[in-house]
């Protein structure tokens, strides 16, 4: 890649390589569009075909257009960074929210109103809540982790992105992967396992994208010229590893047929439920929890313009973490047919987790040592903060909720529902609106945010969406755990299944106002990012913000 | 040389980062997943517990299809109020033959593991063409489309096939008689009736949503919802059997 002498003009490996492997995939694809089982997979096999066609399109027209060179590490002894895939992922990350977060406040709608249903196969809850989940963890949650892991490497070790071909790659991959995914719960295609619905060719598609990211990640690790891997990146690593790992264990299946959409998953019964907690809470562990850790890693310190807090603890609480998140995926199994030392092994482990999160919380909190007044003045900065105190808030209330005792009564209520979104929306999303907020302008080599006075209201609607949400949810799953378990004078159970549901309304009516809240908070943010992109003031040199001065304080 | 400077071997190896990561997250899934393939509780046998005959796991497909799970549980914890709302408390052995489980995690619906024979076939068929003609205060979607829909029965023994292949007891005979089996048990007065009951024991054979014109989506749900939590005959069971 380094050589400066290339005579003549040839294509690369990655070009000839990925160009023929994308035209084998069309080929693939065609014959299996036309022995589908389903219409729907034949859809999707097309779809796959189409997109194997666009990509050779553009991998030769690339190479037609690019120069005999390739783009060259360094220029002038500077980084020559790679951010076309970042602001790729970062423009699709904005949607993407805003399609998740729409589809959340019309499934929310939909337990209010059934009615709401339509009395339609694609649109009904039981297909809309995995749209909604998949599309704010995976499409929103996963473009903001791609966009801020590839542009936290390449300013942490001061290097460009490893290949020409790949980043792309696993960009667009990624969202191909998301397209195939939504649309196929949408036509009933689903493993019918939580956070794990797309079926065994998605899955392997997947695949391919992970394993690219993760060697993308890697080698731009490796060439780096900062002696040390920043923070950051060691909880970039832990999440696209342990992500690989969650993934081949929990959709190891075997396809009925080359032809068929359905597959049937190798483990049954209690060995899948457990397989399934042990990935599903570790999809909150290390997709939402240490993916978006990173990202505190970088940009608080950044925005705040401080040191991380405490460098020791850093490392403790990194360890820590990843170590005890692993153990706790039992305590969704509470009182199951699993046995009661599984149960109570992932309790205590759900338990000691709480320190390594406060660990994490009170080294972002603290980074703010000395720049606590910006809180006044940056509402980018507050947002972020805010998020991490989200964090501190949902990461002591679930080991809570995993005491046996207490999940007797919160479990398979809205409780759980609350804490979930006391996380995703209170930390994750947060957290990612803050990046979203800081990368824009650097990306667009933009002086500052089109309105300023804009965030604030995003930060102020949506806070108070999130309390409405929460706290609706608190009530509405304490008492309905209370009714299911209410017992009359006379020893009979005291409320019918039916009557619990009815209770519920209220709450869920105010659920889908807070929702609806966050909803009009993200609106502003896409118009704001918009107005940033097209209007904005440009900065003055091209390199602002080049050195992050991120070494932690000792 | 302190504690604190040994870390720098992780901070300037990405290798040895990776490899540490991957160490030290394996080891919690390992020691938790790995002895439930060995324990006699994880993998006992219970008297009664069989394979879905075909037309029920054509049922199991559509609720996973129509992600039921997403509202109802099929897993009755062993405390009080639970196992007088809906029967008694689910054993590892009731799913062992299900790929993939179906337990659940929230009950905006009720718990569905011993719904079985507790309500007509006529009132599954009008609760899921509109469940607030049953049920006035229900916030379930209506599914009018499962009834109308034929169902695909052509392919059940191609799935039939994986599931024996990952362990599940399917005879030769079984699978090759997925399809004619499928048919019969959707027929009240089909002449392989007793045939079938005797490849799966107590399997209920009759035309499950009051549609004789042709086998429907509705019929193979119905059929699945009405075996569930019926196979074992809970005044025979030992529940010491498992302890040791």
């Amino acid at each position: 890649m380094a050589q400066a002498v290339a005579p003549s003009k040839g294509m690369t490996l990655g070009e000839a390589g990925s160009a023929l492997a994308f035209a084998g995939l069309a080929l693939l694809s065609i014959i299996i569009a036309a022995k589908a089982y389903t219409p729907e997979y034949a859809f999707h096999a097309y779809l796959f075909a189409a997109g194997s066609v666009a990509a050779v399109f553009a991998i030769v027209n690339r190479y037609y257009e690019r120069p005999a060179q390739l783009p060259p590490q360094t220029i002038d002894g500077k980084p020559n960074y790679n951010m076309g895939p970042v602001k790729f992922a970062t423009i699709a990350s904005v949607i993407w929210g805003i399609a998740g977060f729409t589809i959340g406040l019309l499934i929310a709608l939909q337990l209010a109103f059934p009615a709401l249903n339509f009395d339609t196969s694609w649109l009904s809850f039981g297909r809309m809540r995995p749209l909604h989940t998949s599309a704010v963890i995976f499409a929103f949650g996963g473009n903001v982790l791609i966009a801020t892991s590839f542009y936290v490497v390449q300013r942490t070790c001061r290097a460009r992105l490893a290949g020409e071909i790949a980043p792309w790659f696993v960009v667009l991959g990624y969202n191909f992967f998301i397209v195939i995914a939504g649309t196929g719960y949408l036509l009933g295609i689903t493993q019918g396992k939580e956070y794990a619905e797309p079926e065994w060719y998605a899955d392997l598609w997947l695949t391919v994208v992970w394993v690219t990211y993760f060697l993308v990640f890697l080698v731009t690790v490796m060439r780096r010229k900062e002696p040390h891997i920043y923070v950051a990146n060691w909880f970039y690593f832990a999440f696209i590893l342990t992500i690989a790992v969650l993934h081949l264990g929990n959709n190891a299946t075997i396809p009925v047929s080359l032809f068929s959409p359905k597959s049937y998953i190798v483990w049954s019964g209690v060995q899948d439920a457990l397989v399934q907690w042990w990935y599903g809470h570790n999809a909150v562990g290390f997709f939402l929890t240490a993916g978006f850790l990173a990202i505190m890693y970088y940009f608080i310190p950044k925005r705040a313009e401080r040191p991380v807090y405490s460098y020791r603890l850093s490392i403790i609480h990194f360890w820590a973490l990843i170590f005890m998140y692993i153990w706790a995926g039992p305590h969704h199994l509470h009182y199951t047919a699993l046995p009661d030392w599984a149960q109570t092994l992932g309790m205590v482990f759900s338990v000691m987790l709480w320190m390594p999160s406060w660990g994490g919380m009170i080294n972002g909190l603290m980074t703010l040592s000395g720049a606590w007044d910006k809180l006044r003045t940056d509402p980018v900065l507050r947002l972020m903060v805010v998020s991490v105190a989200f964090y501190g808030m949902s990461t002591f209330e679930g080991p809570l909720m995993s005491v046996k005792a207490v999940n007797s009564l919160s479990h398979y209520t809205d409780w759980t529902i609350g804490h979930v979104h006391s996380g995703a929306l209170g930390w994750v999303a947060y957290v990612s609106f803050g990046a979203i907020y800081c990368l824009v302008p650097w990306l667009w080599n933009k002086k500052e945010l089109y309105s300023m006075k804009a965030v604030s209201w995003h930060f102020w609607i949506s806070t108070l969406g999130i309390v409405l949400y929460i706290s609706s949810m608190w009530v509405a799953g304490i008492l309905q755990g209370l009714m299911w378990r209410a017992y009359t004078g006379l020893g009979f159970l005291e409320y019918s299944f039916i009557e619990t549901v009815e209770a519920m309304h209220p709450f869920y009516v105010i659920r889908a106002l807070g929702g609806a809240l966050f909803v009009a908070g993200s609106l502003i943010m896409a118009w704001n990012v918009w107005k940033t992109i097209s209007a904005g003031q440009e900065a003055q040199e091209a390199s602002k913000a080049t050195q992050p001065a991120l070494i932690a304080a000792e | 040389m302190s504690l604190w400077s040994r870390h720098k071997i992780f901070e300037t190896n990405s290798i040895i980062l990776v490899i540490g990561v991957l160490i030290v997250i394996s080891i919690g899934g390992l020691v938790e997943i790995v002895p439930l393939f060995y324990l006699k509780s994880t993998i006992e046998k219970v008297e009664g517990v069989r394979p879905y005959t075909p037309l029920e796991l054509a049922g199991r497909n559509i609720y996973v299809r129509e992600g039921c799970y997403n509202c109802h549980s099929q897993m009755v914890r062993p405390l009080r109020d639970e196992v007088e709302r809906y029967g008694h408390y689910s054993l590892a052995a009731e799913s062992m033959y299900d790929r993939p489980f179906q337990w659940g995690s929230k009950r905006t619906g009720p718990d569905l593991a011993r719904l079985g024979n507790k309500y007509s076939d006529d009132w599954h068929r009008d609760h899921l063409r509109d469940p607030r003609a049953v049920v006035p205060g229900s916030i379930m979607p209506s599914y009018p489309w499962l009834e109308k829909n034929e169902l695909d029965a052509k392919t059940i023994g191609d799935d039939m096939k994986v599931q024996a292949a990952l362990g599940v007891p399917y005879t030769d005979e079984m699978l090759k008689k997925a399809e004619s089996d499928l048919r019969t048990q959707a027929n009240a007065d089909d002449p392989n009736t007793a045939d079938l009951a005797k490849r799966y024991p107590n399997a209920q054979s009759r035309n499950f949503d009051g549609n004789p014109q042709k086998v429907t989506e509705a019929d193979a749900l119905i059929a699945y919802l009405q075996m569930l939590g019926t196979q074992v005959d809970f005044k025979l069971y030992d529940n010491k059997a498992n302890v040791r």
